[in-house]
């Protein structure tokens, strides 16, 4: 009953939330959520101890997907986005055959050589990817009437609603799947995988399941990115991005379930209202190597490690 | 034909020569560390600014400025292990992003200090070695060829016959025994370090004349080297030379006939394949990772 309150309380907080924003900082609250499922998801990867550098370029697979699909075959946008979705998961499950030959060391540099070849591939092809100039005019979400509200989705205030709605819903499954039985088994694959396969859990497969999933998420957010910012470029998904993802994971600390979104919201504040104010966003490839290295020199659990510290004792994991 | 592919061959021995110099040093402070330096191609970068600060903007004579890139990326190789991999020494991941985090922040320096444009530097000499009408060498290219080829043997002279060598190859292969032993881990990490940034320092020095340098030109660096330590094999330094030479070849061949981009992949594929296949690469052992 009190959660259910917490969570309505929540819900209306959000609702509100760009009423009191001026309008570039409502498109920085599209770009938080987006960024918010992105790392989430990266985080389910992480869970079976592997670390990818491909996630956001599959990322971009799902962007490329529902871009060319909107417009080529005039498919419905929500339903892009969800084949954007399904496309970044498959091509995830492609590559799980090359690389989950590989462990640690060998599987980030495996994913990473992937991740380079499908970027280079968008920019050798000129059609239908359109090269390093990527595409242009991407269809926007068409507009939407709940019949006392037309929700016009150039506006930032209107495609948060429908963003924050679509991550709220991916994240409510992440969570599911991560506390139901197969959520376990990928944590048994992390600390034990000798334990777990000598009782007959299936690695491998587990492996497998937990990249394609949170690629399919990760396609999820490129689509839903795609389908605002309207132009999207190889370049758009380069190691740059993935070394911001990195780094909102790392502060935020990936144990539990919030450490990645709390690291990501953290630094697009720092990034997008303190940066801005003082006008040194030139620098901010600069702030975020130091705050990397900081926190994994002086804080190593993360910003979740000091939130941890103030809660209650809940549940110990 | 065979002028074309005498000139493609010659330009493969130049790709080799800088490209084995950066992965050799990549290859030894793993192999000493067992920490995957990212920040491999900006020590490149950072030895490229040198010759621009200094030769290009300064007029300081060439050589002189590219001994003082050797040095000064030699140093920030020492800044790193201080600061970022002797703290993190039980943790491979951790090194591995902090030098993440050191990358982004000399990029960011280059970024700030010299504009994110190409910069022009002029030519050191415009002496082209002849060997017929369309094969061609110009010196510069050679100055390349011929450092890597020296510090190279040093390297190998230096590793194969004294002992400060003999105590880098022992930490290589059993840190604890080789502490044991009394060779202090510290010390042989400062001298890794030190000789891995300083090579790459060397080679981005020597070739600042001859590619476009930019704040950015790591990246394509240090994808190219790892391709080369994972095919060579990682922690194998003639892995890493031989390595260079054959992906040399490819790239530059495929580069020649096709185009650029297609060569990227090829490299990448390459290295894919090797992770497959043979993943301790062709002469690799180590398994430390």
């Amino acid at each position: 009953m009190r959660n259910t309150i917490i969570w309505i309380a929540v819900a209306a907080g959000l609702v509100a939330l760009p009423e009191f924003l001026s309008y570039s900082q409502q498109e920085i609250l599209v770009f938080l959520a987006i960024n918010i499922l992105l790392v989430s998801s990266y985080r389910l990867l992480t869970l079976t101890g592997e670390w990818s550098l491909a996630h956001v370029v599959i990322m971009g697979v799902g962007a490329y997907t529902s871009a060319l699909l909107t417009k080529a075959v005039g498919l419905y946008v929500p339903l892009g986005i969800i084949v954007g979705g399904v496309a970044a998961g498959l091509i995830a499950f492609a590559l799980s055959y090359l690389l989950f030959r590989m462990k640690g060391f060998y599987f980030l540099i495996g994913s990473f050589a992937s991740g380079e070849i499908i970027r280079l591939l968008w920019r050798r092809f000129r059609e239908p990817f359109g090269g390093s100039k990527g595409l242009k005019g991407i269809e926007a979400m068409p507009d939407f009437s709940i019949g006392f509200h037309r929700f016009d989705f150039f506006e930032p205030a209107s495609y948060f609603y429908f963003t924050a709605l679509v991550v709220a819903l991916c994240l409510w499954v992440l969570w599911r799947i991560e506390k139901s039985p197969v959520g376990l088994t990928f944590h048994a694959v992390h600390w034990q995988d000798h334990l777990a396969q000598a009782s007959g859990v299936n690695v491998r497969a587990y492996r497998t399941l937990a990249f394609v999933v949170a690629s399919g998420f990760a396609g999820i957010a490129g689509a839903l990115l795609a389908h605002y910012v309207g132009t999207i470029n190889p370049n758009s998904f380069s190691v740059e991005v993935m070394v911001f993802v990195l780094t909102w994971a790392i502060v935020g600390g990936t144990r539990t379930f919030y450490g990645p979104i709390i690291g990501c919201i953290v630094l697009t504040i720092l990034n997008e209202v303190v940066l801005r104010e003082l006008g040194l966003e030139q620098t901010r490839p600069l702030i975020y190597g130091a705050i990397l290295i900081l926190s994994i020199l002086f804080m190593p659990k993360g910003l979740e490690g000091i939130v941890q510290k103030f809660l209650p004792k809940q549940e110990a994991r | 034909m065979i002028e074309l592919l005498a000139q493609t061959g010659l330009n493969a021995i130049y790709g080799a020569s800088y490209i084995s110099l950066v992965a050799v040093g990549l290859v030894l402070i793993f192999g000493v560390m067992g920490v995957v330096n990212f920040a491999h191609g900006e020590l490149f970068m950072a030895g490229a600014y040198v010759v621009v600060a200094l030769y290009a903007e300064r007029f300081v004579p060439f050589f002189i400025a590219v001994a003082a890139g050797l040095i000064f990326v030699g140093l920030l190789g020492l800044l790193m292990e201080r600061s970022l991999f002797r703290p993190l020494r039980d943790n491979p991941l951790g090194g591995l992003v902090a030098s993440i985090g050191f990358l982004m922040i000399l990029q960011s320096l280059a970024v700030m200090g010299f504009g994110v444009r190409m910069e022009h530097i002029p030519p050191v000499t415009q002496e082209v070695i002849e060997f017929s009408d369309r094969v061609r060498l110009p010196v510069a290219r050679l100055y390349v060829i011929l450092a890597a080829v020296v510090m190279l043997s040093l390297l190998s002279y230096f590793l194969k016959r004294t002992r400060f060598g003999w105590a880098l190859r022992a930490s290589a292969q059993d840190p604890q025994a080789a502490a044991l032993q009394g060779i202090s881990v510290n010390a042989t990490a400062k001298i890794a370090m030190f000789i891995g940034a300083g090579f790459a320092g060397l080679a981005g020095a020597l070739s600042a004349p001859l590619v476009s340098v930019t704040p950015h030109m790591g990246h394509s660096i240090i994808v190219t080297a790892f391709i080369v330590i994972i095919v060579g094999g990682i922690g194998s330094l003639e892995g890493a030379v031989l390595a260079s030479v054959i992906y040399a070849v490819v790239h530059t061949f495929v580069t020649t006939f096709y185009d650029g981009v297609l060569a990227d992949i090829t490299g990448l594929a390459l290295m894919l394949l090797v992770l497959i296949v043979k993943p301790t690469g062709l002469f690799g052992t180590a398994n430390r990772a």
